[in-house]
């Protein structure tokens, strides 16, 4: 039997909740290591296991995988939820891209002053993309009638964005719709109940542990 | 909003414009076009650049890249098309009504460039398209695990890239930083690291001992650091035969001549006139 993937990050979203999502929807159960010292940190980029010195890390398959996108397109590509073709693939990338561009602005925005708004970004430039896609084709998916990673990477940033503006998608008929489908999905049902490896939004504690880790 | 994602982005402008009746075949926003008028002259100009190069390009099939005159996000597309031996059209975005009519138009999904017309396809989000053209043109591994470990050292030099493609941006007062930042992100993390990978398997090419997408972005990336730190790869001998190797691959020797499509680096006119078209201040 494989082993399962084993995730090392600090205990919070940060760029690893997209693993996470992403390995849960799947239905693939995985281990957590978590980052609570700098020497834990340090022993890391000492033992060579971090390409580029930095985390999220995932072991999986016999590699040890760094950078997040790398992780999650060979996560899709493993399980399926990545098209079935080179064009639908090239959707997928398009929409995870520009979804992934949002939630790492969100991500961030918790170590910044409360200045900027992600959630504008939200509303006028990415949202109504997808609500259009699905009112186009009128399929219950993003892309290819089927479930793919597509589908993940955005339902997560709509509930992302919704913390910081509940209100975000009352606009998206079709965007609240999704939501509602896509969070029914058995695995994905499960991942957002208490007790899941779903992480909560980060606080001052969180943020204060990652400092002192990266020393920032 | 960072200074560096208004820039590339096209700032907070909206995507503007009621969404499309007319589908295409790509998730893209389309609108009947409603064309702002402009000067005569500069319209004729403009119709008879368009109907030239784009009739041309569509005979061809060849890929048409919308950006402006200028590498930033799109050089790296540039580089890896070029290396694959395929040809390419260019319409330049020359002011910021050019821009305002891709987005008008609905032909830019996010409202940003760049923008690259392929295979029936307007494919925006750099990534996106550089995974495309690498899959279509075998550069892009033999299998998922090749694949991962490519995309592993490409994300790498992607973040390393983008600290040098906004570096021009910065107010001047910040630059001294900036470079020494880059210099030490470069000589301490990044280049030590392809290094190594060269160094574990001595093969020619980073994955797979083949060439991949992984050494044409890194010989960019090598290029580009060394314009701003020369000398930056005297210590990593293995870094600097890869890219020797590679220069002399027909398709890239081409490209790296005068007179190719390659883009040279950011001047105080052409900064100016990038400010202008993103409306930056």
């Amino acid at each position: 039997m494989a082993a399962k993937p084993k995730l090392h990050y600090f205990r919070g979203r940060g760029r690893m909740e997209s693993v996470r999502w992403l390995l849960a929807a799947a239905g693939v159960e995985f281990e957590e290591e978590f980052l609570e010292t700098r020497e834990q940190y340090e022993k890391l980029q000492k033992d060579g296991r971090l390409l580029f010195g930095q985390v999220p890390l995932v072991e999986i398959d016999g590699m040890e995988l760094t950078q997040t996108r790398a992780i999650l397109s060979y996560l899709a590509a493993k399980y399926n939820l990545y098209g079935k073709d080179l064009k639908e693939r090239v959707r997928i990338d398009m929409y995870t891209d520009g979804t992934l561009d949002l939630m790492m602005m969100v991500a961030v925005g918790a170590f910044k002053p409360p200045a900027e708004k992600e959630e504008t970004s939200a509303k006028t430039r990415y949202f109504p993309v997808f609500e259009k896609i699905l009112k186009d084709h009128g399929e219950d998916f993003l892309v290819g009638n089927k479930f793919s990673w597509a589908d993940i990477q955005l339902l997560e940033a709509i509930l992302l964005v919704e913390e910081l503006d509940a209100s975000v998608l009352s606009d998206f008929p079709l965007l609240k719709a999704f939501k509602t489908r896509i969070s029914n999905i058995p695995t994905i049902k499960k991942f957002l109940q208490p007790g899941s490896q779903r992480k909560p939004p980060p606080d001052s504690h969180y943020v204060a542990v990652v400092r002192e880790i990266l020393q920032f | 909003m960072e200074l560096w994602s208004l820039l590339w982005g096209g700032g907070g402008c909206s995507l503007l414009g009621p969404p499309s009746s007319a589908g295409r075949s790509v998730p893209a926003f389309k609108q009947l076009a409603q064309p702002r008028s402009w000067p005569a002259g500069a319209e004729q100009r403009r119709s008879q650049d368009f109907l030239g190069n784009q009739e041309t390009a569509i005979m061809a099939g060849k890929p048409t890249l919308h950006y402006f005159d200028g590498r930033g996000r799109m050089e790296a597309i540039r580089w890896l098309l070029a290396a694959a031996g395929v040809e390419f059209e260019e319409k330049y975005i020359a002011t910021p009504e050019d821009l305002d009519k891709l987005r008008n138009d609905g032909r830019l999904m996010f409202g940003q460039v760049p923008m690259v017309e392929i295979d029936g396809m307007e494919l925006v989000q750099t990534r996106a398209i550089l995974n495309y053209i690498a899959s279509k043109h075998n550069l892009y591994g033999k299998d998922l695990k090749e694949r991962a470990l490519i995309d592993m050292y490409i994300e790498g030099m992607a973040d390393l890239n983008e600290m040098i493609i906004i570096f021009p941006i910065h107010p001047p007062g910040e630059k001294e930083a900036k470079l020494a930042l880059i210099k030490e992100k470069t000589t301490n993390r990044y280049f030590p690291a392809f290094e190594k990978v060269l160094k574990s398997h001595g093969q020619d090419y980073l994955v797979g001992n083949r060439l991949s997408r992984a050494d044409i972005h890194l010989v960019e990336l090598i290029y580009n650091a060394e314009e701003l730190l020369p000398g930056v790869t005297a210590s990593f001998p293995l870094l600097k035969a890869l890219k020797t190797r590679i220069s002399n691959l027909p398709n890239v020797k081409k490209f790296l001549q005068p007179g190719s499509q390659r883009k040279p680096p950011m001047n105080p006119k052409s900064l100016e006139q990038a400010k202008k078209i993103f409306r930056l201040p």
